[in-house]
């Protein structure tokens, strides 16, 4: 079955961040918030997961957004409209539990993890929830979704590291004064490993802040994404092992060993690099090449 | 009797040069090897060989044919009952099956039959003579198969040859499960797989690759597409994890990942291929087991130095196949034997730096039978290595069951089927290692034919 990409869109003026529909009806007739795809570009591409950030069951369509941080996300990116995949499968993981809750929701997104809080800040919105939006990123020009996100919510904070848009600063700035001022019953957080951890830390009941039951989406590395490999495995502070493909990617925040996680992301970060270096420098032959023909 | 000719040795490549590339070790008979061979089966009148098979292929005859050098005939008889002859002949355990029951093995060296298997296999394949097998007339009532493993392949072949509209839904992008993304290229090269695939598509199998049933389709919905039955090999799920000091330093990875990588997505091709895999030099795995071998033999391809094999029993209780043992020895794969990991050591960077093992000795034996390995006090020792591969078995993949509660599973979350392949449930039917924990792939392959049978049963009132 092809996996048609119906729509390609930079989110960023860099250029890092990408937006792209995808064909694929029986997908996203099953997918809920919370659920994600594993990808396999090309024969020789790896499978690697992408938390789905849109769905459109009656136009039989998902949407990703991801950064370019190696050679599969580039390669991604430089897949053309009306291109496409040669596998997409999914929906995996499990669906985020919705319910109405007594005080708001804080949903926090951290860069590219702003994408997959859209879905559930969508269903806990329509489950009749007040929601708290907080996005944060390193500048101004990497926020994005903005006023889908604000549609959504009751009160949306943004903030920027350099502080050339909202507050200056972490996500857990804000966070911080929320949680002094007032009652929440939940906190998302999607984002970077060391945001998560941070704001799990936050919501852990430290400096007479209460402790706020807190959901965090585990993006790790992946191959068969289906409870069969193992390389997706985590550790919890009590040092159980855990499997973010079948028992996340959303879990208690509380519970993860996020040091030990940070090591593992780490495991082939050389071999990331040599990937990555080798494609872009045949992407720059491939262009001379261009060049040449134009001259 | 004295003149029974000595058994025919297999020509392989020789192990200082395989252990360079990633081609199949053994080789495959020549046509005069296979006819010596042949000669040596006496044609026993009540053949012990036909019982020990699992799917009783009627091995006296189609060697017999083989004496006669009618081959074609030959690959007919065995397609009789075994659809996938090239995978068998390469990897079931004949000599736990077919070749223990062989009366030669009393005094002499049983007949190779699995290697006479294969020759069939090949030379059909060689010869381009590969025909499609006798089906019955097309009854166009649908059946799907979950899984396209070794017990998916054989009960959807079985239920194409009665003439069932079949359709095989596969989690990964390609077919074959276990046979693609755990046994190496060494073992059995993947386009072996492909051309047995190839022999279900001409009896008009289907095959849908990236579904998880359970996930993109549920069993309502495949009922509501208009299937009758079902019959469920999703095979085996996540890896067992000892949990010791050292378990989530990098460089501690499972079998099952290392082997993907490697075999399924290929990264023994990195970078050309994206999917990498890293190992260094000194390699430990821990188990004894074929998991165990076939890391330890992948490992030393991808340039380790060194792969040392830690296991807690002693060589008689090695679960691997005695052939693959021998092959890892040649290759120059290490054991320590009665011996079990009590922690991993990492560097500053947090990767593997060595692991301490104690020394075990065997005491009576437990619930399998083998005698139970004991801690010796103080017997612990190091042994220094950039990577640990856990190879010690695995678990339920519980997403299809989850998604089905009615379905009947043990405390373990394996199906409980009865003996003719039957879940609790009317129309479903289960096989393989989801139903049996760890097993062959001619068991599975076995469990496979069972159901077929009994799900053939079960529809034909509606033909």
């Amino acid at each position: 079955m092809p996996y048609k990409i119906l729509k390609k869109k930079q989110l960023d003026k860099s250029g890092i961040l990408v937006e792209i529909d995808i064909h694929a009806p029986l997908i996203a007739k099953k997918a809920n918030p919370g659920n994600f795809v594993l990808i396999r570009i090309n024969e020789k591409g790896e499978r690697f997961p992408l938390t789905i950030a849109d769905f459109d069951r009656s136009q039989g369509r998902i949407t990703l957004v991801f950064q370019i941080v190696g050679k599969s996300t580039l390669l991604l990116s430089h897949q053309e409209q009306g291109g496409e995949l040669l596998d997409v499968v999914g929906p995996l993981g499990n669906e985020i539990q919705i319910k109405k809750y007594e005080n708001p929701i804080v949903i926090i997104g951290g860069g590219v993890g702003i994408a997959p809080c859209y879905p559930q800040a969508k269903a806990f919105k329509e489950a009749g929830n007040s929601i708290i939006s907080i996005l944060g990123a390193r500048t101004s020009d990497l926020i994005f979704w903005q006023d889908k996100m604000a549609a959504l919510s009751d009160k949306l904070i943004i903030t920027t590291n350099d502080g050339s848009e909202g507050l200056k600063g972490f996500v857990t700035v804000p966070l911080k004064d929320i949680l002094a001022e007032e009652k929440i019953s939940l906190v998302i957080a999607i984002g970077p490993l060391i945001m998560m951890k941070n704001v799990a830390l936050m919501t852990s009941g430290i400096e007479g802040l209460p402790k706020i039951k807190t959901l965090v989406s585990l993006n790790t590395i992946m191959v068969d994404g289906t409870g069969m490999c193992g390389g997706c495995r985590f550790a919890s502070k009590n040092g159980e092992i855990h499997f973010a493909c079948v028992e996340g990617p959303d879990v208690d925040g509380h519970m993860v060993d996020f040091d030990i996680l940070l090591n593992r992301e780490k495991r082939f970060i050389d071999l990331e690099k040599k990937s990555y270096d080798l494609y872009k420098q045949e992407c720059k032959v491939l262009e001379e090449i261009e060049k040449n023909k134009k001259i | 009797m004295s003149k029974t000719p000595p058994r025919q040795r297999m020509p392989e490549q020789a192990p200082n040069l395989r252990i360079e590339n990633f081609e199949e070790v053994a080789l495959g008979f020549t046509e005069e090897m296979a006819h010596n061979e042949a000669q040596r089966c006496l044609q026993c009148a009540e053949p012990k060989c036909v019982d020990g098979c699992p799917v009783n292929i009627d091995i006296p005859n189609f060697i017999k044919l083989v004496k006669e050098n009618d081959y074609l005939e030959a690959i007919r008889s065995i397609k009789e009952y075994n659809i996938l002859p090239a995978i068998c002949g390469r990897v079931c355990p004949q000599e736990i099956q077919c070749e223990k029951a062989c009366i030669l093995n009393k005094k002499w060296e049983p007949v190779a039959i699995g290697a006479l298997e294969r020759f069939l296999a090949d030379w059909e394949k060689e010869n381009q003579l590969k025909e499609c097998p006798d089906c019955e007339p097309p009854n166009h009532i649908k059946v799907a198969i979950i899984g396209s493993g070794p017990a998916g392949l054989t009960c959807g072949a079985d239920l194409a040859r009665y003439g069932f509209d079949v359709t095989i839904f596969e989690a990964f992008h390609t077919g074959g499960g276990v046979l693609v993304y755990g046994i190496p290229q060494f073992r059995l090269p993947k386009e072996i797989v492909e051309d047995e695939i190839e022999t279900l598509k001409m009896l008009g199998v289907k095959f849908e690759y990236n579904m998880i049933i359970g996930k993109t389709l549920t069993i309502n919905d495949l009922k509501d597409m208009g299937f009758k039955a079902f019959f469920i090999g999703v095979g085996a799920g996540l890896p067992t994890m000892r949990i010791i000091p050292g378990i989530n330093l990098n460089g501690v990875l499972t079998a099952n990942e290392f082997l993907t990588r490697t075999n399924l997505m290929k990264a023994y091709k990195f970078p050309e291929y994206d999917t990498p895999i890293k190992i260094g030099e000194i390699i430990v795995i821990v188990g004894g087991g074929n998991t165990a071998l076939d890391s330890a033999r992948v490992a030393l391809r991808l340039g380790a130095e060194k792969a040392i094999i830690v296991y807690r029993r002693s060589e008689a209780e090695m679960p691997a196949r005695q052939e693959e043992y021998h092959h890892a020895i040649e290759e120059g794969i290490e054991f320590e034997f009665l011996s079990n990991p009590v922690r991993i050591l990492g560097d500053d960077e947090n990767y593997v730096e060595k692991i301490e093992v104690r020394k075990m000795k065997l005491g009576e034996p437990d619930e399998s039978g083998r005698k139970r390995p004991i801690p010796i006090e103080n017997s612990e020792f190091f042994i220094k290595c950039d990577t640990v591969i856990l190879a010690i078995g695995t678990n339920a993949n519980k997403i299809l069951t989850n998604s089905i509660p009615e379905l009947k599973v043990n405390e373990w979350g394996y199906i409980v089927i009865d003996e003719n392949g039957k879940t609790n449930l009317n129309g479903i039917y289960a096989g393989g290692d989801i139903v049996f924990g760890s097993a062959t792939v001619i068991s599975a392959m076995g469990a496979g034919r069972k159901a077929a049978k009994a799900i053939n049963e079960y529809l034909r009132p509606l033909i």
